[in-house]
């Protein structure tokens, strides 16, 4: 009984993980919307962000039917306050110039694919079936972000700089997408999701493929952030939440 | 009740939202049509999970078939098998290229950047002819284009910008 249970919330907290990491990097990709440096990248960021907020709907959709409590999408998106959020630390770390961006985007989604991947082979078909779905569309996230960060790496001096400086900053907090809790390891011996270190060939590999073709060096450190995924945050993430569930929060069950 | 063959033939009739020379039917995005005792259920699959248009084509279909005179009727979303551009009827393939948007390349979709990198490197990448002058001297703009499914290019040879409906 104790078992099953627990079995419960881990796939409701496993749930959050997925949908909370497409949440606010979904949110975080849409703030360059009007922003970005020539229009076909706004398009393109617009685009991608609306991807990862679609994803959301699917995977808090199915967190909130998992809970049982009523809770859906919105409930979770909007009413959750930040210690509840279970979202990988890289990103909710800010957009920072276009590079830190693209090498935020190009580092997770060297891992969101991958992950996609092997959710596909879930136990439980709901989740192979929403991975599928995603999956499609994150094959070409990927495929636009390491484009870029090869052009930007083997660019300029001023993008090389840059694209090097964006890696430094966000290279401690790529551990966290391999690290195993007591949650990862309950899903992976259910077969309900793949354990996260079993991502991390295929994300080394491609990594470091595709730094090399950018002349990027990923940094010594073996120091790695973590407990986003257990709602530990940074402080970003508040301020940014602020600004997400603001409507929501000012009047209740708006809708128009 | 209505025979499920005339309801495939109004279906037809409703147009995409974002591209409206095709139909929903076109799109492929109808995935079955049957009774539910007396309700009609019309099973509708999104193309990209974040397309804005998905809630416009559920309230389109709806509206079609009410104006019909369909009374009791369910709109259900399956995810499995996801959508693919494998599904366009190829009579859809013609009417996108005279709307001036160049329809999907079967069998192109993203492989992951692997098979993305091979093909920069050797030079074999995707050729998109013009839908405009039919010119193979194409080039890709951006990955994505005005709409999650497609993507922006620009002939070289008469210089028009156009949207490719990308494999997917």
């Amino acid at each position: 009984m104790s078992v099953a249970l627990d079995l419960d919330l881990a796939l409701f907290e496993g749930l959050c993980r997925l949908g909370d990491s497409t949440l606010v990097l979904g949110h975080r990709v849409s703030e360059w919307c009007g922003h970005a440096p020539v229009l076909e990248e706004d398009i393109a960021l617009a685009n991608v962000a609306l991807d990862l907020i679609g994803q959301t709907q699917m995977w808090l959709g199915l967190a909130g039917e998992a809970e049982g409590k009523g809770r859906d999408a919105d409930a979770l998106a909007f009413r959750r306050d930040v210690w509840d959020f279970r979202n990988l630390l890289l990103v909710e770390r800010p957009n920072g110039d276009f590079g830190q961006t693209l090498m935020r985007q190009f580092l997770f989604d060297a891992w969101h694919q991958p992950m996609l991947k092997a959710l596909e082979a879930s136990s439980d078909p709901r989740i192979a079936a929403i991975a599928a779905k995603a999956g499609r569309e994150v094959a070409y996230h990927l495929e636009r972000s390491a484009d870029l960060v090869i052009r930007l790496g083997d660019g300029t001096a001023e993008s090389h700089a840059r694209m090097q400086s964006a890696l430094d900053r966000l290279w401690p907090y790529t551990g966290e997408m391999m690290m195993s809790d007591d949650t990862d390891r309950a899903l992976a011996e259910a077969g309900i999701m793949p354990a996260p270190d079993s991502i991390r060939p295929q994300w080394d590999a491609l990594v470091a493929e595709v730094l090399s073709e950018a002349t990027l060096k990923a940094p010594d450190q073996r120091f790695m952030h973590k407990g986003g995924k257990q709602g530990t945050h940074s402080e970003h993430l508040g301020h940014m939440l602020a600004t997400m569930q603001w409507l929501q929060r000012a009047y209740p069950d708006a809708t128009w | 009740m209505v025979e499920l063959a005339q309801v495939w033939d109004w279906l037809a009739e409703v147009p995409d939202p974002e591209i409206p020379v095709i139909s929903v039917t076109d799109l492929g995005i109808v995935r079955d049509v049957a009774y539910d005792g007396d309700t009609l259920v019309v099973t509708v699959t999104p193309t990209y999970s974040g397309c804005p248009a998905t809630s416009v084509i559920n309230f389109e279909i709806e509206k079609a078939l009410r104006a019909q005179g369909v009374e009791k009727l369910r709109l259900e979303r399956r995810l499995d098998p996801p959508w693919s551009t494998d599904w366009l009827a190829p009579e859809a393939r013609e009417k996108l290229r005279a709307y001036g948007i160049a329809p999907p390349i079967d069998g192109t979709g993203a492989q992951g950047v692997v098979a993305g990198r091979i093909n920069r490197l050797t030079g074999a990448a995707l050729t998109v002819p013009c839908p405009r002058c039919g010119s193979e001297q194409t080039q890709k703009v951006s990955q994505f284009g005005s709409t999650p499914c497609k993507a922006a290019y620009q002939c070289r040879d008469c210089l028009e910008p156009f949207d490719y409906f990308k494999c997917i």
